[in-house]
């Protein structure tokens, strides 16, 4: 595809320099430019009032047979011996695209002595698992897991693969895409298929979830990505279901692993688990001092939410870095969010605000993240925080 | 050793505003910065150096004006700077610009360490890096909070959901940095200000990095954008205020209790 902008029709009025999304038109001599940074997302050419932009398709060279390439995979990522959460999801929604393509759904299952959670992955929305199990995939590793998954997609040929944007998915997206050579979308918060093409349409936040980006992968098999945790619904699951086990050898000996894991030093527990959380409470300066970080924690179990952190609170010390939701800490989508003490700040904002639901405690009323809480309770958080606990308990207590 | 920082330019995020009325990204006035998660790799680069020594290279892949960029690690205390600009770069998704800094890498030579800071502010992708260490064939640790090396060892700290890992991995090593407390970015000094004055950023053309035109730019872009579009914006919902706390709390309980969250 190309974006051309022709001369004569173009009358210099500056919007579509304002509505590119990228910062790559420019009026020069009362012309719009488009400067290298376009990506072809034709988002001028919707608002150019004259039809002055076009968007041309360019013929790319087809040099895969697409047609070779079926089922939807969904990576099975594990943590102590059981299935994240963000693998149960994307099953389910792996379950949906495959129904609606007519295609097969396949659990990729990676590990030492994993067998057992098979059942869960075929109760779970599963046709297939492919289930490759060796002394050397007992844990993550870059180099380890990159190569058994991609030498099971250029053995088995699937149109699609599912990984949960992890920190683990997201080292082995990556890295399996690029060995591949095919497209990857990063962080997708919604998947649907394209109704004209049956691709599917992965959708995502940038700049700071500013905008949203539809993105396709026309020419390349398969297609990939990495999708946050808890943006879908868990299935339900249904142990009368069952499917195949395709075992698969392992291709990968000791000596391609290049990265050693020493020791594992866990800082929180499931409690400050955010990616995964459904509730998450999370507190800021308004706090005061790092003991009243206390309130927090108790309310969470009442409610047995995550604790999270503003930035400010992290700075300050009293939370540590894993615990952040922001810009330069997480991005929580639970099904709710407490903000507690937390003005609102954009950076914050961005981390938080794809939340189901929103409540906000802070005793300023004109405080930012009152803009974008479906529930606020203006009042000091210090007085607010024991009451509310003492009377969620005694409501759940009913 | 010889290190390299990959490096990106980008809007300042945290102040695009979206347009009221259009419901547009308004991008007039944002001041383009070096991403944070690269200061961070800077960061991490110059400790190695002042321990150990070592050669640090910051690259980067953009237009002209990402000069300015450079020039602000070259202020924080980086020797070189190498900009990779041609306009058969544009359109470049994650894959087409790892494609370009890997060839751009081998062009440099021998390199023991490529940081790159966990991800750009604008994309939030976080593939360049590994997509990057995957053409070039070496090992990749991300996420990581704090490192050390002795000799052609490498231990990290790699963060995880719920805690970190301690790795071990030999040079040579692709390492993406998170923002943490190890990794604080140095202000520049005047001293730096007035050797990047003086310091010449490289520009190197698609034809000079030897870039497969197949792999770079649009055409090496395995994914397009189909659409752009501004999500639905949240309303404000409802502010309770009552006279005291406690009415306030039971007021708050009831409303939720009557939309049927949490109780």
């Amino acid at each position: 595809m190309a974006v051309i902008v022709s001369k004569e029709k173009c009358v210099g009025c500056g919007i579509c320099e304002t509505a590119c999304p990228f910062g790559a038109i420019t009026l020069q001599e009362g012309k719009a430019v488009i400067g290298e940074t376009c990506t072809q997302c034709g988002a001028c050419v919707e608002v150019c009032p004259v039809a002055a932009i076009t968007r041309e398709e360019v013929v790319t060279e087809v040099t895969m047979d697409k047609s070779q390439y079926k089922n939807i995979w969904v990576f099975i990522e594990t943590a102590e011996g059981k299935m994240k959460n963000v693998s149960l999801e994307l099953l389910g929604e792996g379950r949906k695209l495959a129904d609606q393509l007519g295609q097969k759904l396949a659990g990729v299952l990676l590990g030492k002595e994993v067998a057992a959670l098979s059942k869960d992955i075929f109760a779970a929305g599963a046709d297939e698992v492919y289930l490759v199990e060796a002394d050397e995939l007992e844990h993550y590793s870059t180099d380890g897991y990159t190569t058994v998954f991609s030498d099971l997609i250029q053995a088995h040929k699937p149109s699609v693969v599912l990984v949960g944007a992890t920190n683990n998915g997201r080292d082995l997206g990556p890295r399996i895409a690029s060995r591949i050579g095919t497209g990857l979308t990063a962080d997708c918060t919604d998947l649907g298929i394209d109704e004209e093409t049956g691709m599917v349409a992965w959708t995502r936040p940038a700049f700071g979830g500013n905008i949203m980006a539809t993105i396709l992968c026309p020419e390349h098999r398969p297609q990939m990505g990495t999708i946050r945790p808890s943006v879908f619904k868990k299935p339900i699951l249904d142990y009368n279901r069952c499917g195949e086990i395709i075992k698969v050898k392992s291709t990968v000996k000791w000596e391609d692993i290049r990265t050693k894991l020493i020791d594992f030093v866990k800082v929180c527990t499931t409690a400050c688990n955010l990616e995964e959380a459904e509730i998450i409470v999370s507190g800021g300066r308004g706090l005061g001092k790092p003991e009243n970080f206390k309130l927090i924690e108790n309310l969470a179990e009442v409610l047995g939410a995550s604790v999270g952190a503003s930035r400010a609170a992290v700075d300050a010390g009293w939370k540590p870095h894993v615990s952040q939701v922001g810009q330069t800490g997480k991005t929580v989508g639970p099904k709710i969010y407490i903000a507690c003490g937390i003005s609102g700040a954009v950076q914050h904002l961005v981390g938080m605000s794809s939340s189901d639901v929103i409540i906000a405690i802070n005793k300023d009323k004109d405080a930012p993240i009152f803009q974008v809480a479906d529930y606020g309770i203006v009042g000091d958080i210090l007085e607010v925080l024991p009451m509310i606990t003492e009377e969620f308990k005694k409501r759940k207590a009913c | 050793m010889e290190i390299v920082v990959c490096i990106k330019q980008v809007p300042d995020t945290t102040e695009v505003k979206i347009d009221p009325v259009t419901n547009t990204l308004i991008r007039q006035g944002v001041p383009s910065i070096v991403n944070p998660f690269d200061k961070n790799a800077l960061e991490a680069a110059l400790q190695l150096k002042d321990k150990y020594g070592a050669k640090v290279t910051v690259i980067s892949m953009g237009p002209p004006q990402a000069k300015a960029a450079l020039k602000d690690c070259l202020s924080m205390g980086a020797d070189t700077a190498i900009l990779v600009s041609d306009r058969a770069f544009g359109g470049a998704d994650t894959l087409a610009t790892s494609n370009v800094l890997a060839a751009s890498i081998k062009k440099i030579g021998k390199v023991d360490v490529i940081f790159c800071g966990k991800q750009a502010i604008d994309g939030d992708t976080a593939q360049v890096g590994p997509e990057t260490a995957e053409h070039l064939g070496i090992a990749q640790v991300t996420y990581v909070a704090n490192m050390d090396i002795k000799d052609d060892l490498v231990t990290v700290e790699r963060e995880c959901e719920d805690g970190y890992e301690v790795i071990e991995v030999k040079l040579p090593v692709l390492v993406s940095v998170i923002k943490s407390a190890a990794f604080e970015p140095r202000f520049p000094t005047v001293k730096g200000k007035m050797k990047a004055n003086r310091t010449e950023i490289a520009v190197w053309s698609a034809a000079d990095v030897n870039a497969d035109e197949k792999k770079i730019g649009l055409v090496g872009s395995p994914t397009k954008v189909s659409k752009i579009f501004t999500p639905p914006r949240r309303v404000q919902g409802i502010i309770i205020e009552e006279p005291t706390v406690k009415e306030s709390i039971a007021a708050l309980l009831d409303k939720l209790a009557e939309a049927k969250i949490i109780l």
